[in-house]
């Protein structure tokens, strides 16, 4: 199979990583050629001269929507706490935090 | 406390990130209520719980108080955009943080300091703030946690970050940039900003220089400094651990460091290999907030007096030195000195109460008898020590001054008495008095001494002093 | 095979005036689609969830209403399906993923709200792509819904479930969300009507996101007609969601029956064999439907969008750049699963790593790449430029021409599995329904005939922002000419 030269298995790896997912050897090897392909195909894109084309990250002008600063309703914790997976004291429990602090 | 720096030719560089809570009713995204203190996850709804399918609705009144402190700033208001700040922590409902990156709202201003110098602003924008994590385990730091609680009360809290640039020379001007900035805050009632609550939370990014040198070293970003003293002594304690490195010929590496109170020294934070790359992109789910002319026009109006122009105002009216000016405005008391004075208060009696006798409060104090207990005491008819009787009671229940001198007994010894006195003294002292003549000042007191026992402490020193002065110049 | 496809469909409009009436029980209607699903829903598996024992309460609160003589809403009785990807007040809304297999939100979606408002029977949730992203419907964790027409063939995507629902006349109208041709495609494939609104014309709020700035909620039916009765119902200003319109709209309805007199409808030459992967006999079909426009008066030319030759490379850019960071959530802190590890981070990269499926992942990567630093330039600030570049070409167009017109999918419905392992070629399916979601222009797919292999096909009607009316106005008389 031919392989992309627009992103190596090492950047895969790194993005999977900032993503937090977890790739077998064999998935990054798949997950590279196939993100090579889409990434080839963006070429035409990449190789485009637009340096006096605004970038355009909304579809329509809308500007200043704003909410007035009143309150509404909130959930109770009964609302939402029975979905979560692990629960203390009406809390959120995660397992222990590394790499905070030497 | 500071002084290795200055002594080993080293130059200190602060730049301060402040996080400021703001005073709206609800949160910044949602009507979730904006309050401190209630049970954990009870302030929340989709939006700030990160649920799938919530969007982002932002909070007019929380833009304008960024707005309003933007202009207090003198920076200019833009058209803003805002950002996603994308990283993994179990605090922030959505993983990402919603926040302003390129685009802020205010960007470009200055802060001066009592002392007059100027710090300038880089930005002030508007972020999220994020939900609170308590780590559950035997040291109660997040090191030795077994597992740690999330409570999103807190997150989506508005937050405005205002960012100084490196200007800051000494930890005084950290210490007094970060209380006057504190102090515009709360002129502009845009937040309740105690710092020991965490409604104002300042980064310190620090790093040192050799004098004459033109180019920034390596920084360290100092986070969790909860009081102006842990500010001064973080800065301190980080800028001699840079001298040092450097000193070892080593230097200090670009990182997140957390300042330990109880062990007087920062560390280092967390490793983020991965962290650094925020991966910020514009919101799409929230649209740019673009102000009108007329809506700054507006905010400029409603703008109230600001410290540092308070503070030039009460010098020109008082003459009083910059130190006690300063304190004054900090108190909120100059409105009241500008009443006290406009009645007839002596400006150098006026000050001198308000610095020394009036720190806990004005009580029952009227402006009109300050003014006139000031004049009292400013022609001698009281002694500085019976004003500030006086004034004690004037703060207790109120009253006049003249009634109360004459209830206390107040009514000062006259200058003819006082000559009296002091005629009688040389004639008994003539040895004393010859010393005096030929200029030893030490026997000043024991003159001045004699006639207030003699008076139980009711002449007044001055007039004393002024006494012995003329008789002095007859003897010549 | 015959009755998985009716004969014919009756109308959502004409369900609602029996019902409104009296003249037919809700109940009654209701009781009529759950015995269509019963028969052919095996075969086809459009739901990941029935709900009909609260489709069953709804109805006979409706039929209560009616009887004391209460008006209900353009919808009274009306069984509608809801694509699991919009949350739905204690029903498990899953977008096909595992990672929320079970997750129950405390809200509806304000278009679910507006529905129930309406007085429609919501009878269950659709399958789809995982979280939307596929053109097939076979990215669901729940298994892939088959095209009511040949179940050996893909329904489209990503929302099969509900163009297929539709098609096999489980319901008569059904809801979808189109990110990228999401809803027409799928409705091409399946030979009903689909519609994508103006962006911010149909409110995101309880949509579970995909990528924020593309995605729009729209209707499934059997006529153009029902698509805009459901559009006016679901549309409108909605002050939870800060991209939404607060112009109201003009209604939908006004200029329907018009005709197309003098109209002048651009063809968008790129999309009829300009790009590469636009099959042969669509663009026979949709050169048909050109001539019946022009037979009915309307004023036909082609036209050229040259920035529609960046756009699949622009989508596939921006949208997993969005996605990347609207997935994140994902966690198993909060809700859905939670696969433990020894830390906070070996939680997080258990949790996703299960509960995501390789499609997803795969667009979470891709974003997260193309949003990283020394790579946003080249990539995503580039798609978002190219992004700008269509946009102008459109207002173009647009000063000349009332519609643009391309086919929807560049291909029938196709077998399944025939393209899962190569994500380019599938990616190559919303060739033409991508430049519409790049912008925020509405754009309907109307059946139009069908394939040598008997498939249908569908012709795309684009229109400018807002510009419902006129779109609907030609959709319609296509339809016309079409039967
Ligand atoms: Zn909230």
């Amino acid at each position: 199979m031919k392989m992309s030269d627009s992103i190596s298995s090492d950047e895969v790896k790194h993005v999977a990583n900032l993503a937090r997912l977890r790739l077998t050897s064999e998935e990054l090897e798949i997950f590279t050629e196939q993100l090579g392909a889409v990434l080839d195909h963006a070429k035409d894109v990449e190789a485009l001269k637009l340096d006096d084309v605004e970038p355009m990250s909304h579809p329509l002008p809308i500007e200043n929507t704003m909410r007035e600063d009143i309150p509404s309703p909130m959930l109770k914790p009964s609302d939402f706490l029975s979905e979560a997976p692990v629960v203390e004291g009406g809390r959120f429990l995660v397992p222990k935090i590394l790499g905070e602090e030497s | 406390m500071n002084q290795v720096i200055f002594k080993d030719n080293w130059e200190l560089i602060v730049g301060l990130e402040v996080h400021v809570e703001l005073a709206t009713q609800t949160k910044l995204f949602c009507g979730c209520l904006n309050q401190f203190g209630n049970e954990p996850n009870t302030n929340v709804c989709p939006v700030c719980l990160g649920l799938p399918g919530s969007l982002p609705v932002v909070n007019q009144k929380a833009v304008y108080f960024a707005m309003r402190l933007g202009r207090a700033l003198h920076c200019s208001v833009n058209r803003s955009v805002f950002a996603r700040k994308n990283y993994f922590y179990p605090d922030m409902p959505k993983d990402y943080q919603i926040t302003q990156y390129d685009l802020p709202t205010n960007l470009e201003g200055y802060l001066e300091l009592p002392s007059g110098k100027t710090i300038g602003i880089e930005r002030a924008h508007i972020e999220e703030d994020t939900g609170k994590t308590t780590h559950i385990g035997t040291s109660g730091r997040i090191s030795g946690a077994d597992y740690s609680l999330v409570d999103y009360n807190r997150a989506g809290i508005p937050l405005i970050e205002i960012v100084s640039k490196p200007e800051i020379r000494t930890i005084e001007q950290a210490k007094s940039y970060v209380s006057e900035l504190r102090s515009i805050i709360l002129a502009l009632e845009i937040s309740d900003a105690k710092m020991e609550e965490g409604s104002i939370r300042v980064d310190a990014n620090v790093s040192v220089r050799e004098v004459g040198e033109n180019n920034l070293r390596t920084r360290c970003e100092i986070k969790n400094v909860n009081s102006l003293k842990s500010l001064g002594r973080a800065i301190n304690y980080e800028a001699n651990r840079h001298i040092s490195l450097y000193g070892n010929g080593e230097s200090p590496r670009q990182e997140t460091r957390h300042w330990d109170e109880s062990a007087g020294r920062t560390r280092t934070g967390r490793s983020k290999e991965d962290a650094e790359d925020y991966r910020y992109f514009t919101e799409p789910d929230l649209v740019p907030l673009n102000p009108s002319e007329e809506t700054i026009t507006k905010i400029d109006q409603e703008m109230p007096e600001l410290p540092s122009k308070r503070r030039k105002d009460l010098a020109n009216l008082t003459g009083a030195k910059s130190s006690d000016v300063a304190l004054l405005v900090e108190r909120n008391h100059d409105a009241f000195i500008f009443d006290v004075i406009e009645g007839g208060g002596v400006p150098e009696q006026v000050v001198k109460h308000m610095v020394n006798n009036l720190s806990a409060g004005l009580g029952e104090l009227s402006t009109e008898a300050f003014a006139q207990l000031t004049q009292m005491e400013n022609k001698s008819e009281i002694t500085s020590t019976q004003a500030k009787k006086i004034l004690g009671e004037l703060v207790k229940s109120g009253g006049t001054p003249a009634e109360l001198a004459t209830e206390l007994g107040f009514e000062a010894i006259g200058t003819k008495e006082i000559e009296n006195l002091v005629d009688q003294l040389i004639n008994d002292h003539s040895d004393e008095w010859e010393r005096f003549c030929l200029g030893d000042s030490k026997v000043q007191g024991f003159f001045v001494g004699q006639v207030m026992k003699s008076t139980s402490g009711q002449a007044d020193g001055k007039v004393i002093n002024q006494i012995l002065n003329e008789r002095s110049i007859d003897n010549k | 095979m015959s009755g998985m496809v009716p004969e014919q469909y009756q109308s959502a409009s004409e369900i609602a005036e029996l019902v409104a009436t009296g003249e037919v029980s809700a109940i009654e209607i209701l009781e009529r689609y759950l015995n269509q699903i019963q028969e052919y829903e095996k075969d086809v598996h459009a739901f990941n969830l029935v709900t009909i024992n609260e489709a069953r309460a709804v109805a006979q609160e409706t039929d209560k209403l009616i009887a004391r003589g209460v008006t209900i809403g353009p919808l009274a009785g009306v069984p509608v399906a809801i694509k699991d990807n919009l949350c739905t007040k204690g029903i498990t809304t899953t977008a096909s993923s595992k990672i929320l297999e079970s997750w129950k939100p405390p809200y509806d979606a304000t278009v679910v709200k507006k529905l129930k408002e309406a007085g429609a029977t919501i009878v269950g949730k659709t399958n789809l792509d995982e979280f939307a992203m596929g053109s097939s419907t076979e990215n669901s964790a729940f298994g892939p819904t088959r095209n009511p027409h040949d179940i050996s063939c893909v329904p489209g995507g990503s929302s099969g479930g509900s163009a297929a629902a539709v098609a096999a006349g489980f319901v008569p109208i059904a809801i979808g969300s189109d990110t990228g041709g999401s809803i027409r495609q799928p409705a091409a494939l399946c030979g009903v009507v689909g519609v994508k609104p103006t962006y911010g014309g149909v409110s995101r709020y309880g949509l579970l996101a995909f990528a924020s700035s593309l995605d729009q909620v729209g209707p499934f039916a059997t006529s153009v007609k029902d698509a805009a009765i459901v559009h006016e119902v679901i549309g409108g200003y909605d002050p939870l969601d800060s991209t939404s319109i607060k112009q109201a709209p003009e209604s939908f309805l006004d200029m329907f029956d018009k005709g197309i007199n003098e109209l002048k409808v651009g063809v968008i030459s790129e999309l009829m064999g300009g790009i590469d992967g636009v099959t042969h006999e669509v663009i026979e079909q949709t050169n048909k439907a050109v001539s019946a426009l022009s037979n009915a008066g309307a004023i036909v030319e082609e036209v050229s969008l040259p920035a529609a030759l960046y756009c699949l490379s622009a989508y596939y850019l921006i949208a997993p750049a969005e996605a990347s960071s609207n997935l994140s959530r994902y966690d198993g802190v909060r809700y859905g699963l939670r696969v433990e590890g020894a830390n906070l981070n070996e939680m997080n990269v258990n949790t996703r790593t299960e509960g995501f499926g390789d499609e997803v992942k795969r667009r979470i990567m891709l974003g997260t790449y193309a949003l990283s630093a020394g790579y946003y330039d080249a990539y995503y600030g580039k798609a978002l430029k190219v992004r700008r570049l269509l946009a102008e070409n459109f207002a173009d167009l647009y000063k000349d021409y009332d519609v643009l017109l391309s086919p929807t999918s560049p291909c029938t419905a196709f077998k399944l599995g025939a393209k899962v392992n190569d994500p380019m070629m599938m990616y190559v399916n919303d060739v033409c329904t991508i430049p519409s979601n790049l912008v925020g222009h509405p754009a309907i797919s109307i059946p139009f005939g069908s394939g040598k292999d008997g498939m249908p096909i569908g012709v795309q009607i684009l229109a400018p922002p807002m510009k419902e009316p006129v779109m609907y106005q030609v959709a319609h008389a296509l339809e016309k000419a079409s039967q």
